[in-house]
């Protein structure tokens, strides 16, 4: 009896693998076709595209050679401009979205059920129904075409906020309470108590943040107009055009604009699962 | 000399203390805390938001504008905006359907206590999500690509059918942009899950194994209830962020499709407002898709019980 069981359960086991083994591949596989691509002569892209011969006989490295060779593109100002949008968002998003919530979550004050009930319906309403006011505000701004008006519509992020309130409310109220005794303002509180205290949910959002801003697309796409201000995506996509000339530079362009936000997630992932349950799933 | 300076210094730093002394007291400083929002919500939501109701009620040209009633919301409803609102409402299901159901049960069978190199599958199935649209995108259009020799229709020879020209079909272009959401945000679906799987009791199951209860029973009555939440939360933000698609369109035909087949309400709203500058209209379109998304989130939290709840 209890063999057939264990046999049972190793069969099971096995079953389990190979399904994930092939779920595993499924996700990771047109990253994996990417890179061949990157790798493959633009030519034959372009009249067949990706066909069934993924194992290349030799390494073509000429798309990363225009890449880094020529000035033909803007790809670097991209990915510059790229960089510094998602550095200075994360840093400044994370920054008020925690002051927020923070407050949310630890204070009690008139207006405060009010003020989360308006987060949640900001969380609701989809960012497209206001875009193009907000063109029309950063147009009369004489706005568009920088990086401020990138920025501008995500410096607080209401989902953030939402986060950082979930992580808050399981923090000991006492400390704030000692910290006053020893004549800690309401200020030093946070940034020296409370806030080293959140760090876990600090690296799930720099993870969310960051990946939100560095693969946003349809708001900077309205407001940056010239080519060297694009940001990756927005520049990538130009270059995704019927008549494409330059698949040397989307491919190997498209696999170096990865990196930066792999090694963002590699950096913080410890803290993410901590993150993802903190946040919206409380029931 | 050098006293005197310092003292009026001590001095001017007392008065400025004493002027933002009520900034430091317990009572003020929530209310600083809050004021980033607090400012963000007036100038980037509230204002924006007053502004596209106004905006709807106008022909907007260079230079001048003119209120015109409802002849905004009487041009919405034509042809095009019933394709772009179908093409959404389809890609809606599938996405709810998928990405609610399918990382479900991968969760479920990933969470199973003799599962071996969990952390693996985690990270594997993670990838996805890190690659932009329009990254992905491209990707896509490689492996679908409309010639014979392309990836997928190889794969479709192979088995012995005809090849696709994915992006000219209207069921293939609708294949096309739901297998991209998914494979994007499957993994992170399965995050959520596994997180919430768990705070599962475990004494339950054993409770429910002395009872003699089935794997479906256990599912049902124990796991389920406890994940409830997270199916609520996952397929209200499949819901909302599929009536908001544009880019999974967009890396497949920028903004012409052919038969309009890849045509969405945003990028309906793009269209219309930015390329072809009538902002009126286009403001009209985004309040006609807020008061869709508004009655199926009301209609869906009503019937999950979720305002029974309150709110922490």
């Amino acid at each position: 009896m209890m063999k057939q069981k264990k046999n049972r359960e190793k069969a099971m086991v096995i079953g389990l693998l190979i399904m994930f083994v092939l779920i595993a591949g499924i996700a990771l596989f047109p990253v994996f076709a990417l890179v061949i691509a990157s790798l493959s002569p633009a030519s034959d892209l372009m009249r067949y595209g990706l066909t069934g011969e993924l194992f290349l006989s030799a390494f073509d490295f000429q798309n990363y050679e225009a890449l880094f060779g020529s000035g033909e593109t803007n790809y670097w100002s991209w990915y510059a401009n790229s960089i510094i949008i998602s550095a200075v968002l994360i840093v400044v998003s994370l920054f008020f979205s925690s002051m927020v919530g923070y407050a949310l979550a630890l204070y009690s004050f008139k207006g405060q059920r009010f003020i989360f009930l308006l987060v949640l319906v900001i969380v609701m309403i989809p960012f497209e129904i206001l875009m193009l006011p907000l063109f029309r505000l950063m147009t009369s701004l004489q706005l568009v075409d920088t990086y401020l008006a990138v920025m501008l519509p995500l410096i607080v992020a209401p989902i953030a906020v939402f986060f950082f309130r979930q992580y808050a409310i399981g923090l000991p109220k006492e400390l704030m309470e000692s910290a006053r005794v020893d004549g800690c303002t309401e200020y030093g509180i946070f940034f020296k108590v409370m806030a080293p205290l959140m760090l876990p949910s600090f690296a799930a959002m720099a993870i969310l943040q960051g990946l939100s801003s560095w693969n946003n697309f349809l708001w900077p796409l309205l407001v940056l107009r010239s080519n060297d201000m694009f940001t990756l995506p927005i520049g990538l996509a130009t270059l995704l055009t019927p008549y494409g000339n330059n698949y040397q530079v989307l491919f190997s362009g498209a696999v170096l604009s990865i990196i930066p936000i792999i090694l963002l997630f590699l950096f913080f992932q410890r803290f993410f699962i901590a993150g993802l349950t903190s946040g919206g799933v409380k029931g | 000399m050098a006293t005197s300076t310092s003292e009026q210094r001590i001095h001017n730093e007392g008065v400025k203390k004493r002027r933002f002394r009520f900034l430091y007291s317990k009572k003020v400083a929530p209310y600083v805390f809050v004021s980033p929002f607090i400012i963000s919500f007036l100038l980037l939501s509230l204002y924006p938001f007053l502004s596209a109701i106004n905006m709807s009620f106008q022909r907007v040209l260079p230079g001048q504008i003119d209120y015109i009633g409802l002849h905004n919301y009487s041009r919405v409803f034509n042809p095009t905006f019933y394709t772009a609102l179908q093409n959404t409402t389809i890609y809606v299901v599938w996405t709810v359907l998928i990405l609610t159901f399918i990382p479900l049960v991968l969760a479920v069978l990933l969470n199973n206590r003799l599962m071996t190199f969990t952390n693996i599958f985690r990270a594997a199935i993670f990838i996805p999500a890190l690659t932009s649209v329009i990254v992905a995108g491209t990707i896509f259009r490689m492996i679908f690509g409309d010639s014979e020799a392309a990836f997928a229709n190889q794969v479709l020879q192979f088995i012995g059918l005809d090849a696709v020209e994915w992006r000219y079909g209207a069921g293939s272009g609708m294949f096309l942009m739901v297998a991209l959401a998914s494979w994007r945000w499957i993994g992170v679906n399965i995050l959520y899950y596994l997180a919430a799987l768990q705070n599962v009791n475990h004494d339950l199951y054993e409770a429910a194994d002395i009872d003699g209860a089935g794997v479906w029973q256990k599912f049902r009555n124990v796991t389920f209830p406890a994940i409830k939440p997270v199916v609520i939360f996952l397929s209200t933000i499949t819901i909302i962020n599929g009536f908001r698609m544009f880019e999974e369109s967009f890396v497949f035909w920028e903004t012409s499709s052919p038969g309009n087949i890849g045509l969405t309400v945003v990028g309906y709203i793009y269209i219309e407002g930015i390329q072809r500058n009538d902002m009126g209209f286009g403001a009209a379109v985004g309040i006609v898709l807020l008061l869709i998304i508004l009655v199926i989130s009301i209609t869906q939290l009503v019937l999950t019980g979720a305002f029974k709840k309150g709110d922490s």
